[in-house]
């Protein structure tokens, strides 16, 4: 009886870690015949010189602080166009005022290209921080409207429960507030990350500042070491997808809102 | 006591209550009967400041504390039973004062423990009764409190209901004229010619 059950359990839990493992072997078997058939390790490394480089790269202490340098400044920006983003959008959503000023500003920021902003800032900061600045104006704008639309999606039969009540707004927030806002927020979340480390990486590249993955970057092209480009390429995304994941998981620790059908459902339901 | 003269409410394009009249003691439950569509829950609403008179005055609800059983259950989906009673409480009240008070209402206490959204109906109801008469309210809207609740679970809850009410207006919205005199409520019909008094 016990094997009967846990024997689908088991192989569905395998089938799930092998799919992606199988999903990743194929295109790197697609990638290396890609680079058999182009046969320039100039125009199109292999997989295996690729980790080849990784791996001797990965041995110096220079890599990781490399690493470390453009971590820090990306997250910073994040965080920092994350926190600015809410706290304009929760003013906003407060005062008519602050949302008509507001509103088409964050407009241009969002249609502004990004080398505008990379090139403006560079006048305006040194290049340790133009990642920094290059990522929170990237992140401020898609969480400023997210976190607004779910500020006024709020599930207002429950505002009506508060305000009959007379909840405190202390005791609301946890309640009704930041669990109908906070799909919206890990939605931007997820989107900002990307941004975050597309401009901030971009910012590197222009701005060159010294031990910077976008230095690296900028250097694989100028002595075309298209190796350490793939190196360093697959290092963003293995810190952003870490990233991401890291906030997808301290997100989940927060009780989330369910869907409004939910609640008709649910009373409509009899008996106890 | 509570006095509502000549409530008028236009929603849209429509008058959902016309020329009402009505008065609340300040110690006691009147009933509003009548069919669907006649204004009951506008009337509520009214009460509870949620929807403001087109014409007419309400006088005697200023400052008053106020509490609802809504027409839906209205919870907090992610909190559980006691968590959902105890958000509209001073925070000085224990949590097992209301897990007594929920076991009263017939509410175990596995089902106490679970978020709301894994409720059944009887028991989310009975959560919102819970919620609405342990409030420190003095004026209690109570919409088809017992919906969802079972005919042969139903008199322990009107019983505990009928104890809570003591000592508070409540505004007691029902179909079922036995929940009336069960609470030994003054009934008022709506959408009849001498609806108020």
């Amino acid at each position: 009886m016990t094997t009967s059950t846990t024997a689908p359990a088991a192989r569905s839990a395998g089938r799930r870690v092998a799919r992606p493992l199988l999903v990743a072997a194929a295109w790197v078997v697609v990638w290396w015949v890609a680079a058999l058939v182009v046969g320039s390790r100039l125009l199109l490394p292999t997989p295996g010189a690729v980790a080849s480089r990784f791996v001797e790269l990965a041995g110096t202490p220079a890599f990781w602080a490399t690493v470390a340098y453009s971590l820090v400044r990306i997250v910073a920006g994040f965080v920092l166009g994350t926190v600015l983003g809410t706290l304009v959008a929760v003013a906003s959503a407060r005062w008519g005022t602050v949302d008509a000023l507001v509103s088409p500003a964050v407009g241009a920021i969002r249609a502004t290209p990004v080398v505008s902003f990379i090139i403006l800032v560079l006048i305006w900061v040194d290049s340790s921080r133009l990642a920094v600045v290059v990522s929170t104006l990237m992140v401020l704008p898609v969480t400023y409207a997210a976190v607004l639309e779910g500020i006024r999606r709020r599930d207002r039969s429950m505002l009506e429960v508060a305000a009959v009540f007379s909840v405190p707004l202390v005791r609301r927030l946890p309640a009704i507030d930041v669990p109908a806002v906070l799909p919206f927020f890990a939605a931007a979340c997820q989107v900002g990350i990307g941004l975050a480390w597309k401009s901030g990486i971009a910012a590197e590249v222009i701005g060159l500042p010294d031990g910077s993955i976008g230095g690296q970057l900028y250097e694989a092209k100028v002595l075309l070491e298209s190796a350490d480009l793939f190196v360093w390429t697959g290092a963003v995304i293995a810190l952003s997808l870490a990233v991401e994941r890291l906030v997808a998981t301290l997100l989940r620790r927060v009780p989330s809102s369910p869907a409004p059908a939910r609640e008709l459902s649910a009373s409509s339901r009899v008996g106890p | 006591m509570i006095a509502v003269r000549g409530l008028r409410v236009r929603l849209g394009e429509r008058d959902v209550l016309d020329g009402v009249d009505l008065d609340v003691p300040d110690d006691g439950v009147v009933a509003v009967m009548g069919p669907n569509g006649s204004g009951k829950t506008t009337l509520g609403r009214v009460l509870l400041g949620l929807v403001p008179p087109t014409t007419g005055t309400v006088t005697g609800v200023a400052g008053l504390r106020r509490a609802a059983v809504f027409q839906e259950d209205r919870l907090c989906e992610h909190f559980d039973a006691v968590a959902n009673v105890r958000l509209v409480l001073p925070r000085e009240v224990p949590s097992g004062t209301v897990a007594a008070e929920l076991s009263a209402l017939g509410l175990s206490p596995r089902a106490q423990r679970q978020p709301a959204r894994d409720l059944s109906g009887g028991q989310r109801r009975r959560v919102a009764v819970a919620r609405a008469l342990l409030a420190d309210a003095d004026l209690v809207v109570l919409d088809e409190p017992f919906t969802g609740i079972d005919t042969a679970a139903r008199a322990p809850v009107l019983a505990w209901v009928a104890s809570a009410c003591k000592g508070r207006s409540v505004l007691l919205i029902t179909h079922d004229r036995d929940d009336a005199t069960q609470l030994d409520a003054r009934v008022v019909e709506l959408g009849s010619p001498a609806h108020g008094h």
